[in-house]
């Protein structure tokens, strides 16, 4: 299955130009830019791990661009988003984010339905990566 | 409000003007504390411009038709709403606008029934008036304070869904009315694993024959947990729980909770308090609220009687929603763009300016209140794309029920199209490309990849809703 999270996740996946572009506009509104990356995809898993830390003030997306290529050498089968985070008041969270990896092999959830008392049904949404142990989900992490 | 005087004078029995009375002073400066309403005024032929505001503070305040002894037991100067400033209209000589302010006394803390009880009170219904319009409100940050304010809020929301940076994409289910609850939610399903990240019941969807509010919310739920698994993102579906008693809401409400889902909604016709209290409800239960604004077109569509809907979008913010129906500027329901740029302000801007090209007529602090996610639902289609993210931003719910449903290639396909239409349209804007120049250019080109929203453009592409909006505002705005 194709994972539909983040912006762009309906659309081809995107090229190292029109991320360019994605980041020059984070850049423009202010954002601290960041790359980040999961082996566990469930839609409920808050924190993906951090590349190193988000970076303000930048001039040129190619900065973002190396950061997310050493990631994606480090992590080839991991998912890898872009995300900005924003200082407005009351808008201090993400800005913006979308998938710009994805492993080859995207093997995707399971929904486990227990039956309850009073014809009530349990759902629990399983992500099948999450049965290997962390670090062994979409083959090795390069270190 | 002016001082405690002691009463000068004894008891005069009798009728006077309101003005003679005190509730007109044109030199009254109101304080840091007053709440301040903006009246749109039309006297009966004959009734002076200053007698009939001083009426309307009057009416609403604390004054009767005749003068009363008992006044004088009261600190009456105090209590006294003041109008005190009075604006013409451009265009019309038999109507003006007016300013009055109110002491904080008068109203109970975080409450608007009460707030509503005096301000669109009987003076709505005053002889001397041919009409009367409530236009917006100034709600003092002493008052503000009171109110809880949206349970979660727009950025809760979004760290709740794990989805940012692009208007959320809704659909209500339809036909309105008549599904049984298994196809209800088959519905639900095909429309949620499409691509939609909410979809919704109908503000008359409760617990009628054809299908009752349990078997609904079951099946429902299930197709929500099933679309989540086909597409790995959060889901959800508005459970309305809009019932006759407060009683039922609750059942209703908890029994949403129980199951897992991450939203409920009520209508506005429950009432203001009813509201407040599934909205402390939804804070308590860490539940989204989605308020339907049913009923609301009765009091606020026409211009120079009822209530402007920017003011039931401040009271529904001060009581605390998360979503509220605020229009579309482009769809079938009424909308000038500016007065819906006015509506969208209030629910979501922290500090507002007086501009009455939107029709906003005081500065508002709005104290940290959160904002309210407003939401686009109308006779909008996947061919309207650009112009949507054009003029409503990316903090809104784009509600596509027709343009989702009625899709040739089916519902899931209808989802895909306005999925694929949204993305495309919030990738060119982050490049910095003019929606309104562009857009459907762009729309078009993407189309070429997606077989769902060529077929989407090519249903209804051209259709349009231009009709002329009954509700106006008065001052143009000059820059575009």
């Amino acid at each position: 299955m194709r994972l539909k999270q983040g912006q762009f996740s309906y659309l081809p996946d995107l090229t190292e130009e029109e991320i360019a572009a994605q980041v020059r506009y984070a850049i423009d509104n202010g954002w601290g830019i960041g790359v980040e990356y999961t082996d566990d995809p469930h839609p409920r898993n808050d924190y993906w791990q951090m590349w190193g830390r988000p970076r303000w003030g930048l001039d040129d997306p190619q900065d973002v661009l190396t950061e997310m290529a050493d990631c994606r050498e480090a992590n080839p089968h991991h998912y890898i988003a872009i995300r900005a985070y924003s200082n407005t008041r009351q808008r201090q969270g993400i800005m913006l984010d979308f998938i710009v990896h994805r492993p080859e092999h995207e093997p995707g959830f399971r929904l486990d339905r227990r039956s309850g008392p009073a014809a009530r049904v349990d759902y629990e949404l399983h992500s099948y990566a999450t049965e290997k142990p962390h670090g062994e989900r979409y083959g090795a992490t390069r270190s | 409000m002016a001082g405690n005087d002691k009463p000068d004078r004894d008891f005069e029995a009798g009728v006077e003007p309101y003005r003679d009375m005190g509730y007109y002073s044109a030199d009254y400066e109101p304080s840091d504390t007053d709440i301040i309403a903006a009246f749109r005024v039309t006297p009966q032929e004959g009734v002076p411009w200053e007698e009939a505001a001083g009426a309307v503070a009057g009416e609403s305040s604390t004054a009767t038709w005749t003068n009363v002894w008992t006044d004088l037991l009261t600190p009456s100067a105090e209590y006294k709403a003041r109008a005190y400033a009075i604006e013409e209209v451009p265009g019309r000589d038999d109507q003006f606008i007016t300013h009055v302010a109110y002491g904080l006394d008068l109203f109970e803390e975080h409450s608007i029934a009460n707030l509503t009880s005096s301000i669109i009170g009987n003076v709505f219904g005053f002889k001397a008036l041919k009409a009367l319009r409530l236009e917006d409100m100034l709600i003092p940050l002493a008052y503000m304070k009171t109110f809880p304010g949206p349970p979660h809020g727009i950025q809760d929301e979004r760290d709740k869904l794990r989805k940012w940076g692009r208007p959320l994409l809704g659909a209500t289910t339809k036909p309105k009315l008549g599904l049984s609850a298994r196809n209800y939610g088959k519905v639900v399903y095909e429309a949620l694993r499409g691509g939609l990240d909410f979809t919704k019941d109908d503000e008359n969807i409760n617990s009628q024959p054809f299908m009752r509010w349990r078997e609904r919310f079951e099946h429902v739920i299930e197709a929500v947990n099933a679309a989540s698994e086909a597409t790995g993102e959060a889901k959800g579906h508005y459970l309305n729980c809009t019932a006759a008693t407060m009683e039922e809401m609750y059942e209703r409400a908890e029994f949403a909770k129980e199951i897992g889902s991450p939203i409920i909604m009520i209508d506005l016709t429950v009432g203001y308090t009813a509201i407040h209290s599934m909205s402390n409800w939804a804070r308590a239960n860490g539940l989204l609220l989605h308020l339907h604004r049913a009923g609301h077109s009765t009091y606020t569509r026409q211009k120079d009687h009822g209530v402007n809907f920017r003011v039931i979008a401040k009271w529904a913010r001060m009581m605390g929603v998360d979503h509220i129906h605020a229009g579309t500027v482009v769809g079938k329901l009424e909308g000038d763009a500016n007065i819906t740029y006015g509506y969208y302000d209030t629910c979501r801007e922290y500090y507002q300016k007086r501009d009455l090209t939107r029709g906003i007529h005081f500065d508002q602090d709005w104290g940290g209140l959160r904002g309210v996610m407003p939401v686009a639902s109308g006779g909008i289609h996947a061919g309207q794309m650009h112009e949507l993210v054009y003029h409503l931003g990316e903090d809104v719910v784009l509600q596509f029920g027709g343009g989702t449903l009625g899709h040739p290639m089916g519902i899931a396909a209808g989802a895909t199209a306005n999925r694929v239409g949204l993305e495309a349209m919030i990738k060119a804007r982050n490049e910095g490309r003019d929606l309104m120049e562009e857009g459907l250019d762009i729309l078009k080109d993407t189309a070429k990849r997606s077989r769902e929203l060529e077929a989407a453009l090519d249903t209804w592409g051209d259709v349009t809703f231009e009709y002329e909006s009954t509700d106006t505002p008065d001052y143009a705005d000059e820059s575009s």
